[in-house]
């Protein structure tokens, strides 16, 4: 509003009564709680404006839509595996003998008002939360956000990662349907492949033989209460420890490690926040209201003996189903009559690694750097380039997993034969993630002395002017300090020196850490210096 | 499967080994049969005669004069298009396995659906446009099923799709939605072989692919699941293609894998556009 003449003078003169009423209520409530201290610092903080910034609200914005569409379904689900006849509105299940759960999940469906819509927004939002993570994840990643003093900051985003997707599958298994049937059948397998203990593991979470009658009891707590619980106090600090910490910024004139730049939360982003929230929600009821998702009355209720084809779970768990669907047949050893099935064995250690290396990478890259500086730029990608390669193989890693749970689909939509298919994706496991590997640091340092060539001789202009010698040249342009900047300035580092310890030795875990670095840091382009720059512009003019 | 696999199905060894009783209900559905004749045929040839029957049947089939003219159709049409593969006498060849004993069902359903006469050698014959009207579909069928009794065509009365379509979605469950998925979309088989989407299949090719088990497909007799529930099942299929899916859009019914694209392609790029524009706008 830049239009002050249109308000009535008066209003500025003295309060109205909507204003006392507030002044009054604001005035009561901090002498009472002392919260206006609070409210200040968190009107202070500042929010940069890169929309990449934004991925962690949509993220959050979707788990308030989460919270609010599966308090509605607590209303009318009933958490019970006793076997009832289903006698709702839809017509090919009449009769037929269910668990209550999947037919009051069916009547949320059919005989409540707004219930299938609920579940709709519950299941989308869900959905949408984990990949609003997930991308979320990746832009911390790539941009070096995790560096320090963010790491503990990543440890606990990588936690409500995975309490979202532990909140996603035991969802997807309430309603007791085939699909999730199918899913917990998988769950069973698995840990019945541990040794040893696995079968009494199995009786232990499902209260005896699978599929037993008290399993979704149990994850209903786990998924309304449990998971939840955890997941808003792991929230909370996240979101404390970003105050904490503030944001990292890209880099640009006047920016440095030491402040940072953008609109203040209050008011305009608060403003813009809490419209914000309201597009996230409404683009997910939008989609809730015009896509199906989960038609559990096709699946029909769980029973142990069919299996449906092209049976797959949520996306965020296919990783896990690939892994077990790419393992070749016959992996299983018998060691002192004992079976030692390495086809769940072997995802089921590989999947912890993989995750574990995303949980703590910060540490291993600081570990390897040796950097103990405090990091509040965002690193533009292509200026850390070993990192954006390792990322680039763990997404492909990733991505080739969650293509395997979708074998069969690919075999039959692409005419392919699915042995093909899958020898195929286990090849592509192995050789992508080396390939990508290769692929983004070439990029990187491509672009790295591209932004170098830039910053230090301009852009060609397409202008040409001929000389008075009759010499023909392309008129390069200068980039204004504004843009230079951008390309300019980031930290370089160099590989560790190994040092001796007081003793005088090298430890071989000395030696190990310097040749990481060495790899970390070997191909790397040194950023434009001050004087580079002023030496280029003195020769040119 | 390989030819010889499908020289053996006149004698499916479910059918040869038929108890008395058995044998005894399929006689009272065959009495409403129009091709009752042939069924009790089957019966008796099977309980009776054995494999070495089957050989020297193309003298006991039982005809009208007008019938025989249908059939005499259809051998000229067998022979046009039909036997360079599967022989002048419905032997076989290296090409093709032998026609004698898969009935008039089998035929039916492989040339009502395109499948037959087979166009490119593949996994499996796919369905395309028939080539042949029904006259001489039928006329094809009746003379296959002269020269050794199979399956015969369904009965109009089941396939009116008036059963009960929760018996029959139970039973699909159970029969058949391991390889043709809960919601008849379809699902990969090994070596590039797939059963194919259910919608749209016409009620009389669904009973027949029962009956006869095209290719990788396992045979449902009428001892595994009775004509009745064959109906109700195939009144199932029916409601499944007619009722439109109730939560909007299905993502052709592919389950998760198409709703967790959906969700990263439009869902989250919508997302991510609205963020680029919110941002590009406060700068
Ligand atoms: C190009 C060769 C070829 C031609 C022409 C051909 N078929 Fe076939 N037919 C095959 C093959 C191969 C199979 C086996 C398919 C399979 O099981 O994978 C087959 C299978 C069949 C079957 C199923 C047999 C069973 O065991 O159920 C029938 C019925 C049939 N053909 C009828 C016909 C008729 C009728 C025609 C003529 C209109 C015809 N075929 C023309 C190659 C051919
Ligand atoms: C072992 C896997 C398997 C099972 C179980 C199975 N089918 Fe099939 N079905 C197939 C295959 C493979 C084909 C394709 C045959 C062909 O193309 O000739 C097929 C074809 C069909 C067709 C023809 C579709 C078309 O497009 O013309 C129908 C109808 C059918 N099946 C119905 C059923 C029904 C009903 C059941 C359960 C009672 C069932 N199938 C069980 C594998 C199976
Ligand atoms: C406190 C928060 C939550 C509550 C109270 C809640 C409640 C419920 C209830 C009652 C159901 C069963 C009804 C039904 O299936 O329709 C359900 C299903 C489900 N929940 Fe939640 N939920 C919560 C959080 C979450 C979160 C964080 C996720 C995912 C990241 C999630 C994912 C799912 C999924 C995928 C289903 C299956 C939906 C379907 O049937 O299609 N929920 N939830």
């Amino acid at each position: 509003m830049t239009t002050t003449q249109a308000q009535p003078p008066s209003t500025s003169l003295e309060p109205t009564k909507g204003a006392r009423l507030t002044g009054w209520a604001a005035n009561y409530i901090d002498e009472r709680t002392s919260i206006s201290g609070l409210v200040k610092e968190l009107g202070r903080k500042i929010f940069p404006d890169h929309w990449s910034f934004m991925l962690g609200e949509v993220a959050l914005y979707s788990f308030i839509v989460i919270l609010l569409s599966g308090t509605f379904l607590t209303f009318f689900f009933q958490a019970s595996m006793v076997p009832v006849i289903y006698e709702g509105a839809y017509v090919p299940l009449k009769g037929i003998e269910m668990s209550a759960a999947m037919a009051s999940t069916l009547d949320i469906s059919f005989d409540i008002r707004g219930g299938l819509l609920m579940r709709q927004v519950h299941h989308w939002a869900a959905l949408l939360f984990v990949a609003s993570i997930g991308l979320h994840m990746l832009r911390v990643y790539f941009t070096g956000a995790f560096r320090k003093p963010r790491e503990i900051n990543w440890i606990i985003g990588f936690l409500l990662f995975v309490l979202a997707m532990l909140e996603g599958f035991t969802g997807y298994s309430l309603p007791d349907d085939l699909l999730s049937g199918n899913g917990l059948r998988i769950i069973d397998g698995m840990v019945k492949g541990v040794p040893i203990a696995g079968t009494w593991i199995s009786y232990l979470i499902f209260g005896g033989e699978f599929p037993g009658t008290d399993i979704v009891g149990r994850l209903y707590t786990v998924h309304i209460l449990l998971a939840p619980a955890i997941l808003v106090a792991a929230l909370g600090v996240h979101m404390l420890l970003l105050v904490i910490n503030k944001h990292t910024q890209f880099a640009g004139p006047g920016r440095t490690n030491d402040n940072v730049v953008g609109v203040p939360i209050m008011p305009v982003f608060a403003a813009k926040a809490g419209g914000f929230f309201f597009i996230i929600f409404g683009v997910i009821v939008l989609i809730a209201a015009t896509f199906q998702i989960n038609p559990i009355w096709v699946y029909g209720p769980y029973d142990p003996s069919p299996v449906s084809a092209g049976t797959q779970p949520d996306w965020y768990i296919g990783f896990a189903d690939g892994a077990l669907r790419l393992v070749p047949p016959g992996w299983e050893l018998e060691i002192l009559g004992f079976t030692l099935s390495l086809n769940i064995l072997v995802p089921l250690l590989i999947l912890p690694v993989f995750l574990g290396i995303v949980a703590f990478y910060p540490f291993i890259e600081a570990w390897i750097t040796g950097d103990k500086r405090e990091h509040h730029m965002a690193d533009r990608p292509r200026n850390a380039p070993v990192r954006t390669a390792i990322g680039a193989a763990g997404v492909t890693f990733y991505a080739v997993l969650w293509a395997a749970a979708s074998s069969d689909l690919i075999a039959t939509h692409f005419k392919l034969s699915i042995e093909w298919v899958t020898h195929g994706i286990q090849a592509l496991l192995i050789v992508g993630p080396v390939i990508a590997y290769i692929v983004a640091k070439r990029v990187c340092v491509g672009l790295q002395k591209k932004d170098r060539e830039i910053a230090l001789h301009g852009f060609e202009s397409g202008r040409i002017v001929r000389l008075p010698g009759g010499e023909y040249i392309e008129v390069h342009e200068q980039l204004d300090d504004y843009e230079r900047w951008k390309l300019v300035s980031f930290t370089d580092y160099k590989p560790l020196m190994i040092r001796p310890d007081s003793k005088g030795r090298i430890s071989i875990l000395q030696r190990v850490r310097a040749v990481a670095s060495n790899w970390f840091f070997e191909d790397r382009i040194a950023p434009v210096t001050r004087t580079e720059i002023e030496q280029q512009h003195g020769g040119h003019h | 499967m390989t030819a010889t696999d499908k020289k053996t199905r006149g004698i499916e060894p479910s059918m040869a080994k038929k108890s008395p009783s058995t044998a005894r209900r399929e006689r009272a559905a065959g009495r409403r049969h129009p091709l009752a004749t042939v069924a009790l045929l089957a019966v008796g040839l099977l309980g009776t005669g054995g494999a070495y029957a089957l050989f020297t049947t193309s003298a006991t089939a039982e005809t009208s004069t007008a019938a025989q003219a249908v059939v005499e159709d259809g051998a000229k049409l067998f022979a046009a298009n039909c036997a360079t593969c599967h022989g002048m006498n419905l032997q076989g060849t290296t090409q093709a396995p032998s026609l004698i004993g898969v009935g008039a069902a089998s035929v039916d359903f492989q040339v009502g659906t395109g499948r037959m006469p087979l166009a490119a050698t593949g996994p499996q014959a796919e369905e395309k446009p028939p080539q042949f009207t029904e006259e001489q579909t039928l006329a094809l069928a009746a003379f296959v099923a002269s020269k050794g009794p199979g399956p015969g065509l369904p009965n109009e009365e089941y396939l009116n799709a008036d059963g009960d379509a929760a018996v029959g979605a139970e039973l699909f469950r159970i029969n058949c939605a391991m390889c043709h998925n809960v919601a008849g979309a379809g699902g990969a088989l090994t070596e590039g072989k797939f059963a194919p989407p259910l919608g749209g299949v016409d009620s009389k090719h669904v009973y027949e692919a029962m009956v006869t088990g095209p290719q990788n497909m396992p045979v449902f007799n009428d001892n595994n699941i009775s004509p009745e529930d064959k109906a109700n099942i195939i009144t199932y299929l029916k409601v499944l293609e007619e009722t439109p899916s109730v939560g909007g859009f299905g993502l052709g019914d592919l389950g998760p894998v198409s709703e967790g694209l959906f969700i990263w392609i439009f869902g989250l790029g919508a997302i991510v556009g609205i963020t680029i524009w919110l941002t590009a706008k406060s700068n």
